[in-house]
């Protein structure tokens, strides 16, 4: 018997359809062969297949990590299944088009769809959800000669991909790695190195792995301006096996079934590896991929985030403690958790980060959608100005819902007392599986300095306009909707001013001293994500507050909704004030004083 | 060989329903799915429709747009080719023999040889249709059959009694079977078929273009009030130590709860 309040479709029908718009993108040619109905049974099969399919196996595959032996991973029967699920149904081919044999649905329905599965099992969805990234920079990336070669079995499902970055010594540092690559005369390359952390690297639920491999040509100039991509097949056309091999697993907090490799590439005299694009492009091809990725990792975050949430609300609703402070009797039965001011404040605070952090993730899907629109009608001014905005929007996705996602499933936690720190419960491993999200794809210290380094200030500004012209515009509806609509509205004006302000003085003030300017990057990104998060829950009020009378889901929204304004917002004032002028305390400690 | 199913599309199991306050109609609160017994006859029927390389249509009665993309999403992505909606302002007062009627007439226009229905729909539980729509027909009909195999028009079937024990009838076609759990595994859809549902024949005729009128509908028997159970007795606490607990326990078993 299936039950629907893990994972109800109405949280993510209404962003999708009630926030975002995803009707009127329909409109679009790319999109006639599909309509809202059909969408729809396609959020539905999703959460079917994630609700019966993996979410009964999470807690075993959690216990039951993947195995090593002669270089080859074996993972347990359940993820088999369930991936076998996920692959089977066609869910590895939402995003591509219809000429690659994908179904060319929008990105927000993809991204939906890996909110169910995220929520049900984040590490287990992981290995199809690398390999349509893998095949997404292929296509746009690989040579005809590769794309014919590769393409169709990853979007199929029968291979999988991996991106293979890291390395000991170069993590969050990328312009340190060292994996060489040898031309060799039939065109090819032959490389060498080793690589940290790989996920994927090798398992047994796909007849071939495509690896992309960062390396350096040899005689490559130093730096990020050096790398590479390759493409490295585990298994060669020829049907031998390519030179790399799994040396190590890593024994990890959470994501446990998702095998996460120590990788020895080319150990035996180097593997054979096709270049992606253009010598020395391997970083702006490989950003391509982690630009989309990084748009996952946050929906996924936050996913996690609204799981633990839909979690602790059912444990809360059903576990009777304590009696209401006014109940003087003793013997008068306990009263469900939701009674308690304090419950109800942990489930609001986690019900508002996690609905929040969804629409922000879903929000960045649109714009990627309305790209796409715009790239097909030629109109390629505002492909160019969305592509501006969504990379200002990646950091703060990444960044402040893997940050905030973390942050509710502590609270799910708390919610369940004693109980939620057993493993009898799921939100312990929910939220183990979710502190991985802060670190991968670029940490989010990383993130906040790539925000604010790089890309507010891009276009001389324009990036940054573009983003506050967005808030702006809620602002008016805001003033102009309901009596919820509009006090919010208000107290919103007053944070995109601060936040405007904030900006403007780290900008002018970043040539004169490059390291202060950077020294305090992650208050910025808390300050700019929770100014635009903000925005998004204006924009489910607009979207809630005409018929929240008589409708407890909608009535609920608009509760979320004044609790993140009235218990979050306000810290952005905090943060501004770590800003401008910039407080110097990290900055000018002696690391030997620590 | 045609196959038909009768495709009833009801709340979900875990949705909320409740009496609405003038206890007129009851609300549903929550998804609306294709009953987990109708769910058994789609996967019937689509087994049926592999093994003889027939055609299958599906048969629903009243329906707005979230019955229609129910059945798109569900019922033709698995392999229905066709669904017939029938939908008549008649029908909304209408009672299982009303509901029977309707769906012979349609079966008898599509020219169906054997039928699957869950075994009963999990909203009104009222498990009448499948029997009156075989008897209306002049069919047979095997009720809660939990195997199934067909030979040119034979049919055997097993069916599932209470106690444990089995029942295996045998007949021919045309029939009326109703599905049990464990008939078989309902599989997925798949998402192209998803997508190409949309474009799959639903047809929405009304009574009259089954030959039937209003008055053929009319409810012989009418709800008249939907409401709330009355609550549950609070539960006891029994006192005492073990021995005397469980003597109280077993004599509470036996005389009032009378199960023992
Ligand atoms: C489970 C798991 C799966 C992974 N999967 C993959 C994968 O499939 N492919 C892949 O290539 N990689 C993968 N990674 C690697 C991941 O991307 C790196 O761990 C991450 O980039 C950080 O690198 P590091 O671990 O070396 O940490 P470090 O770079 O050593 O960072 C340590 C800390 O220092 C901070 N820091 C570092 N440099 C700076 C700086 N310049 N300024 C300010 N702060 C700084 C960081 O923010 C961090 O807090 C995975 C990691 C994990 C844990």
């Amino acid at each position: 018997m299936t039950t629907t309040d893990l994972m109800p479709t109405r949280d993510l029908r209404f962003l999708l359809e009630e926030v975002h718009g995803l009707g009127d993108l329909l409109t679009a040619d790319r999109y006639a062969h599909t309509d809202l109905d059909t969408l729809r049974s396609v959020l539905d099969l999703a959460r079917d297949v994630a609700h019966d399919v993996f979410l009964p196996l999470a807690p075993k595959l959690d216990a039951e990590e993947p195995t090593l032996a002669d270089g080859r991973v074996t993972v347990p029967e359940g993820t088999k299944t369930a991936v076998g699920a996920f692959v089977e149904a066609g869910f590895q081919a939402t995003s591509f088009s219809l000429e690659d044999g994908g179904m060319q649905l929008p990105a927000m329905i993809t991204e939906a769809v890996l909110a169910f599965f995220s929520a049900a099992s984040a590490p287990v969805v992981s290995y199809p959800a690398l390999a349509m990234a893998a095949a997404g920079m292929l296509r746009a990336h690989g040579s005809e000669e590769l794309r014919q070669r590769y393409l169709a079995p990853m979007i199929e499902g029968r291979w999988f991909g991996t991106m293979a970055l890291s390395e000991p010594q170069a993590g969050s540092s990328l312009a340190d790695l060292t994996t060489a690559a040898r031309p060799a005369d039939d065109g090819t390359y032959r490389l060498v190195g080793n690589k940290m952390w790989i996920t994927a690297a090798d398992h047994d639920l796909t007849e071939n792995i495509v690896h992309f491999v960062l390396a350096r040509i040899e005689g490559a100039p130093a730096g990020t301006r050096g790398i590479s991509l390759f493409l490295v097949p585990k298994i060669l056309p020829d049907g031998t096996h390519n030179d790399v091999r799994v040396v190590g697993l890593n024994h990890k907090l959470g994501y446990r079934p998702a095998a996460n490799t120590v990788f020895a590439i080319g150990d035996q005299g180097g593997a054979v590896g096709w270049l992606v694009g253009e010598p020395h492009q391997g970083l702006r091809c490989m950003f391509h991929m982690m630009n989309e990725a990084r748009i996952a990792v946050g929906l996924s975050a936050s996913a996690m985030g609204w799981a633990g949430y839909r979690h602790s609300l059912r444990y809360a609703r059903e576990r009777l403690q304590g009696r209401p402070l006014t109940s003087k009797d003793p013997t008068s039965p306990q009263v469900p958790l939701t009674e308690h001011a304090d419950v109800r404040r942990l489930l609001l605070s986690q019900k508002a980060l996690a609905e929040g952090g969804l629409a922000l993730a879903l929000w960045a899907a649109r714009l990627v959608d309305e790209g796409r629109v715009a790239a097909d009608r030629g109109d390629d001014a505002t492909a160019g100005q969305l592509a501006m905005l969504l990379d200002v929007v990646t950091p703060i996705v990444k960044g402040w819902c893997s940050h905030y996602g973390v942050a509710a499933n502590d609270e799910a936690i708390q919610v369940h007392g004693g109980y939620g720190y057993t493993r009898d419960y799921a939100v312990e491993r929910i939220w183990r599986d979710n502190r991985l999200n802060p670190i991968h794809e670029g940490t989010n210290g990383i993130q906040a300095m790539d925000l604010l380094g790089r890309k507010v200030g891009a276009g001389q500004g324009a990036a940054a306009m573009l983003l506050m012209a967005r808030l702006q515009d809620g602002i008016a509806r805001g003033r102009a909707a309901g009596p919820v609509a509009s006090a919010l509205a208000g107290e919103l004006a007053v944070a995109v001013e601060r936040l405007a302000t904030t900006t403007t003085t780290l900008l002018l003030g970043a040539p004169k001293d490059p390291a202060a300017f950077l020294a305090n990057a992650t208050p910025y990104l808390h300050l700019a994500g929770h100014t635009v998060v903000a925005w998004l829950w204006l924009e489910q009020v607009l979207a809630a507050e005409p018929g929240a009378e008589g409708d407890a889901f909608l009535r609920g929204k608009l509760a979320a909704a004044r609790y993140f304004y009235r218990w979050e917002l306000p810290r952005t004032a905090h943060w501004a004030s770590l800003l401008a002028p910039i407080d110097r305390t990290p900055l000018d400690t002696d690391p030997d004083d620590l | 060989m045609k196959v038909g199913l009768c495709a009833k599309v009801t709340a979900d199991t875990d949705a909320r329903l409740k009496a609405s306050a003038d206890g007129s109609s009851f609300e549903v609160n929550g998804k609306v799915v294709v009953g987990p017994y109708d769910a058994f006859a789609v996967e019937e029927a689509i087994k049926t429709k592999e093994k003889f390389k027939c055609e299958v249509v599906s048969f629903t009665v009243g329906g707005g747009d979230d019955v229609v993309a129910q059945l798109r999403g569900t019922v033709l992505a698995l392999g229905a080719d066709k669904a017939v909606v029938v939908s008549d302002p008649a029908l909304a007062g209408t009672d299982s023999l009303g509901v029977a009627r309707t769906l012979a007439a349609a079966i008898k226009k599509e020219g169906c040889d054997v039928v699957f229905c869950g075994k009963q729909a999990i909203d009104d539980d009222n498990v009448q249709v499948p029997a009156m729509v075989a008897e209306l027909l002049g069919w047979a009909q095997v009720s809660r059959i939990v195997e199934l195999e067909i030979e040119g028009t034979d049919f055997k079937a097993t069916r599932s009694m209470d106690g444990g024990v089995r029942e295996v009838v045998a007949g021919s076609l045309p029939a009326v079977f109703t599905a049990e759990r464990g008939l078989n595994t309902p599989r997925y859809p798949k998402l192209p078929a998803v997508i190409a549902a949309k474009k799959k024949p639903l047809e929405t005729p009304d009574l009259a273009a089954l030959g039937l009128s209003g008055g053929d509908v009319a409810a012989k028997a009418v709800t008249t009030a939907y409401g709330a159970p009355p609550e549950r007795p609070k539960g006891r606490k029994l006192e005492g130590d073990v021995d005397t607990m469980v003597s109280e326990l077993v004599r509470l078993l036996r005389e009032e709860v009378k199960v023992l």
